[in-house]
């Protein structure tokens, strides 16, 4: 003990000099935009035509505004919230259920499915794929001339425009979301199934406990927690959604506004109209938003490290 | 009467697990079909000119990827996609090699070395783990723009070094299995700290710094809200980018849809590539990252 002590004592300096990189970067690239940000939200700054208006201090103008009725006749950011978390939900539910049945059955020890590595190479795939050119695709493919269009036609159907449809839209959006999470949440579901304590599966079937009677009375209660940390992670990252309705709108939320997403909102006051200081009200806004949910999982993860170290060498 | 039981219970049972392997087979089938189905039709369009295309739907591939290939690599009117090939993976190697790097580096100084504010410079990186770099893009572009670094990549590259994520990873893996006698063995032996972690550690850590890297590498190449945000210079620009001009380009005018489907094939192709000789250590990465204990 006391001779820990002693190296510790000598050894610190060599802590903070393998930390510092990465503190300094982060603190350079990501703290200091991130209070920026902020304190863009407070001034009026943004381009009128050729025009510089700005930056002027305005207080909380641009939150008030950005709750404010606008000439659309709505709250813009509530209607983008919406449109944002309706299209994660259509995603985000199959998601979990998908995964939930394809994790049950891989972890089955009484199935013992044959081509496991294939399968999850396969589901896996998706995951990896650059969600721009995925977009890219689905729009060719469900264009109004695209394959789609044309086995509906070729079976006597009329071309139906599913971009111009708000629901056909959405679903096309969070199909692909969905595509895109369901093998990644499949896997962290078996490793939390794998993780249950295989006695307990045991006793059950020398009880007579049939398998929808395990699942719901034994896997699903002790997966919960893992159910939730995925949930939060997939809500946060949910809420960031912009590559996909990004490229299938061509930034434009069509129709009427129905895809439009909080960060294509956010990306069109920084890019486009560079009107600064809605964006770093919109910033702060989804900050908000996200801060509390992380605060979620962070309490999640933090109590799981001191039972491992009290529990480890 | 209890034979009877037991045998009904087992024909039963045998009954079940026929059907729920069964019914297993055909959702694995529909979920895999899913999956690749996306596939098959973009490999299968890249190799039809756009008169086929348009004349309707086909199973079969015909002839015409070479030429779809030509015109794509070709095609200098808006950007160029060799270009921007070699754009996207410059950034991307950098941005892994840089990320991994640092990032192991300080998860192997906050696991080996005892310090006073250890524990909070760990509970500080978790706690930013899960904020969006959206939230902070405004002030960022500010200050690439104050510091004229549009149109280059440092401001893609250089943030890398902090990735919260990846020192997760790192922190759980070294907690794991990195043996502290070692360090002290280099010690002992008279080897400089850095020395010891860079021939020593870094060895024992590869499996865990390459998975992490491919991560990086697939997530960089992916990216496309902050570089869209800082380049717009057709000779700088990334893929994703280039695919958002191709969208709205499509928009305006019909294009040859058989060089659409070419790019967007060939934005995909390296990282599937990759991904099929290595998807046994990725899968596994994405257990071992995510999920706690």
């Amino acid at each position: 003990m006391n001779s820990k002590k002693h190296k510790s004592i000598s050894y610190a300096k060599w802590g903070y000099a393998f930390i510092a990189p990465f503190f300094i970067v982060y603190t350079l690239c990501s703290l200091v935009p991130l209070f920026m940000t902020f304190y863009n939200s407070f001034f009026e700054n943004y381009m009128d035509g050729l025009k510089q208006i700005g930056p002027n201090f305005v207080g909380l103008d641009n939150y008030i505004s950005l709750f404010t009725v606008s000439n659309n006749g709505t709250i813009d950011i509530l209607v983008y919230t919406s449109n944002t978390i309706i299209m994660w939900l259509m995603g985000a539910i199959p998601q979990i259920v998908f995964a939930l049945l394809l994790a049950v059955i891989f972890t089955s020890a009484r199935m013992r499915i044959k081509g496991q590595q294939f399968f999850k190479t396969v589901i896996y795939m998706p995951n990896l794929i650059m969600a721009s050119a995925f977009s890219m695709l689905f729009f060719t493919l469900f264009s109004n001339v695209g394959p789609i269009n044309q086995i509906i036609q070729a079976m006597g159907g009329e071309v139906f425009m599913f971009f111009n449809n708000e629901w056909s839209a959405r679903t096309i959006i969070a199909f692909i979301n969905f595509l895109m999470w369901f093998g990644n949440t499949t896997i962290l579901l078996m490793a939390g199934i794998m993780g249950i304590d295989q006695s307990l599966f045991e006793a059950a079937s020398i009880d007579g406990a049939n398998s929808r009677q395990v699942f719901f009375k034994i896997t699903l209660p002790l997966l919960m927690p893992i159910i939730v940390y995925v949930l939060i992670t997939a809500l946060i990252g949910g809420l960031q959604m912009f590559d996909v309705p990004q490229i299938i709108s061509a930034g434009l939320g069509t129709p009427n506004r129905t895809t439009m997403t909080l960060v294509m909102y956010l990306n069109r006051f920084i890019g486009t109209s560079k009107n600064y200081g809605m964006a770093g009200a919109v910033s702060l806004v989804l900050f908000v938003i996200t801060g509390l949910l992380s605060i979620i999982v962070f309490k999640s993860l933090i109590p799981s490290d001191k039972k491992k170290k009290k529990g480890g060498k | 009467m209890a034979n009877n039981l037991e045998d009904y219970k087992i024909h039963t049972s045998k009954f079940s697990l026929i059907t729920s392997r069964v019914f297993s087979y055909i959702f694995l089938a529909f979920v895999t079909f899913l999956s690749l189905f996306p596939f098959y039709l973009m490999i299968i369009n890249s190799t039809r000119s756009n008169a086929q295309l348009q004349a309707g739907f086909e199973i079969l591939p015909k002839e015409h990827f070479i030429d779809n290939l030509i015109t794509a690599w070709n095609d200098t009117s808006i950007f160029f996609l060799p270009q921007g090939l070699l754009n996207s993976f410059i950034v991307a190697a950098c941005t892994c090699l840089l990320g991994t790097y640092f990032s192991a580096l300080t998860a192997y100084g906050i696991c080996v070395y005892d310090f006073k504010g250890k524990n909070l410079a760990h509970k500080f990186i978790i706690l930013v783990m899960m904020i969006p770099t959206q939230v902070s893009a405004l002030g960022f572009v500010q200050i690439v723009n104050n510091l004229n670094l549009t149109n280059t990549y440092w401001p893609l590259i250089i943030p890398a070094i902090a990735a919260p994520a990846t020192y997760f990873y790192m922190k759980q893996y070294i907690d794991s299995t990195l043996p502290l006698e070692i360090v002290e063995a280099a010690r002992v032996d008279g080897s400089n700290e850095f020395r010891t972690f860079n021939t020593i550690c870094m060895p024992i850590l590869r499996p865990a710094m390459a998975v992490q890297m491919i991560f990086a590498f697939v997530a960089s190449w992916n990216n496309f809200f902050t570089p869209a945000l800082i380049l717009d210079k057709k000779e700088i620009i990334t893929l994703p980018i280039m695919l958002s001009i191709v969208r709205s380009r499509i928009n305006s005018q019909a294009g040859d849809m058989g060089e659409v489907y070419m790019i967007i094939l060939l934005a995909i192709i390296p990282v599937v590539i990759v991904y099929l000789f290595l998807s046994r250590f990725i899968i596994k990465g994405v257990t071992l990252g995510a999920v706690k204990g």
